[in-house]
């Protein structure tokens, strides 16, 4: 089943396609036929409630993870079965965001943000430096470029760990959670922060987030993720309408009964 | 037929553990054998392994000397030939003490550290973020640790038997009656090519064994049984490559004792 009605779009522009994944842990079976597409330059939001897989399934996206069942190509790959040097290839057009910020903690915030420009490219240290500042900047933190992991707060950490996967402008992003732990400024400027890049960069977005309605905003598609299926996989506005009596207590406990009266309107 | 199972799902595991680690070894070897060399990491670690290590090893390598050199003397004094002191210090610390205690020391003071280094970003998934940033963790992470130990290990190897010569000449020349010119004459006389080559081909063996079990434990820390968790996963596979990189050693200085021998 299509569930976004994407049958005759052409294969160069599919980014990510998940068919029928499936997934277990030991006994645990966690991914149950998970079929997903994301095509190019767009934004998919994938929601669900804590421990349902939203980070089993980005980390399938990254190759980190192998699925028991089904396929999942990534950029015209299938990511489970070319070697690791065709992987690091594939990795070098990602920028990827940990849901715990995954920031080396030996490394100063600094050379943290700088590493995949010191590792991959030859800038020299003047232009890495530019850049790195220019980063941090984007994210507040231009202050905080000599302290370590461990010296910031979690918010802060999120944020460095969003300048470090900006910083090779890449072609597809993957953030695990970009804004919890953040106030509501610092996760407004995250969104603004996130649209600036996008309309800059034309990146395609894979984003998990807790904070529905306001990420909705930033979708192109929202992805439900329940009993261990993709329950919906829908453009935010019909996804706030859908029937699916799954989304739709979804949708009620995420946005309260304000969108109900909406609903009942658009019903009539 | 449940033990037949446990024991196929054992033998398994350990199977697949050890095909990880072997091309864990190859891949950490190609990697520290090829440039680009991350110089200002293995200075880092040269440091770290290599000249923070220089306390303990003079320490042991001095009272190894000067125990040789008590035990020796008595025992030589009974036959009546003191003079061979020299030799006896010097073959035993070339041959045999020196590569096998500085191991030991170094896998105490650096290998724990390594594996406990390595497990702490497998575990915290920094070594995922690397991978994800395109990043080769192994040379990265593992190539300069590598090279650092092959070159840091030799060298304390040596300074353990130099310091280890000269405890025993304390004891049995300045304290004992063995004289100047017949305890360096008997260690210049005895000690060979033959048997700095075996010293050296230890020393080479032994920095690969170390390295390599202590960092491959680390990074493989997510696939050991018991899962590897948190601080107690960390300490419990540091404690493991402490004791299986000891144990090699001592299995791999026989092997090589009746091999070239
Ligand atoms: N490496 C692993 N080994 C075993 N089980 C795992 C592993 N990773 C995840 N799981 C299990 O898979 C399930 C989904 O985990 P996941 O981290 O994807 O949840 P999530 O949807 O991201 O939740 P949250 O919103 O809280 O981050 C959980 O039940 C978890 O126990
Ligand atoms: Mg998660």
């Amino acid at each position: 089943m299509k569930l976004d009605g994407s049958l005759y779009l052409s294969s160069e522009e599919i980014v990510i396609e998940f068919q029928g994944v499936e997934k277990s842990f030991g006994e645990q079976l966690v991914l149950d036929g998970i079929d997903l597409t994301v095509m190019k330059g767009e934004t998919l939001v994938i929601v669900g409630a804590s421990g349902q897989g939203k980070s089993v399934i980005l980390k399938h996206m990254l190759g980190l993870m192998s699925p028991d069942g089904g396929k999942v190509n990534v950029l015209g790959k299938d990511i489970t079965k070319i070697g690791r040097r065709e992987l690091t290839e594939v990795r070098k057009r990602f920028g990827v965001l940990f849901q715990n910020a995954a920031l080396l903690d030996s490394m100063s915030v600094f050379d943290n943000v700088a590493l995949p420009v010191r590792e991959r490219t030859d800038y020299t240290e003047g232009e890495i430096a530019k850049l790195v500042m220019d980063r941090l900047e984007m994210v507040d933190l231009e202050g905080a470029g000599d302290k370590y992991p461990a010296q910031l707060s979690g918010g802060m950490r999120k944020r460095a760990g969003l300048a470090r996967a900006l910083v090779l402008d890449p072609e597809v992003v993957f953030f695990d959670e970009p804004t919890t732990g953040l106030d509501v400024h610092k996760s407004n400027e995250i969104y603004r922060l996130f649209r600036k890049t996008r309309d800059r960069l034309g990146y395609t977005a894979v984003i998990v987030s807790h904070d529905a309605p306001k990420i909705f905003k930033l979708a192109d598609k929202v992805a439900l993720l329940a009993e261990k299926k993709i329950q919906v996989l829908l453009p935010p506005e019909k996804f706030q309408l859908c029937d699916n009596p799954t989304v739709r207590s979804f949708v009620l406990a995420t946005m309260g009964p304000v969108y109900d009266s909406a609903r009942e309107e658009v019903m009539a | 037929m449940r033990i037949f199972k446990v024991i196929a799902e054992d033998f398994l595991f350990y199977m697949a553990m050890a095909g990880r680690m072997t091309i864990f070894f190859f891949r950490a070897i190609a990697a520290a054998a090829t440039p680009p060399y991350k110089i200002s990491e293995i200075i880092r670690q040269l440091d770290f392994i290599g000249a923070r290590s220089m306390f303990v090893i003079l320490f042991t390598g001095l009272f190894t000397g000067m125990v040789l050199g008590l035990q020796g003397y008595h025992l030589l004094k009974n036959y009546g030939s003191v003079a061979a002191l020299g030799a006896g210090v010097g073959l035993s610390l070339v041959r045999e003490l020196g590569p096998v205690l500085t191991c030991l020391m170094v896998i105490g003071r650096a290998g724990s550290a390594m594996c406990a280094e390595i497990g702490i970003m497998r575990n915290s998934e920094q070594i995922d973020a690397l991978e994800c940033m395109a990043i080769d963790p192994v040379r990265f992470l593992i190539a300069p640790k590598f090279i650092a130990t092959l070159i840091s290990v030799p060298l304390l190897i040596c300074i353990f038997g130099v310091i280890g010569i000269f405890g025993g000449y304390i004891v049995g020349v300045q304290i004992f009656d063995v004289s100047w010119g017949g305890y360096f004459q008997s260690l210049y006389d005895s000690v060979g090519w033959d048997d700095l080559r075996m010293g050296l081909w230890k020393s080479l063996v032994f920095s690969l064994l170390i390295v390599w079990i202590n960092t491959g434990k680390g990074y493989f820390l997510h696939m050991e049984r018991d899962g590897g968790f948190g601080a107690e996963g960390v300490s419990r596979a540091t404690t493991g490559a402490v004791v299986l990189s000891s144990v090699s050693i001592l299995v791999m200085d026989y092997l090589i004792n009746a091999l070239m021998i």
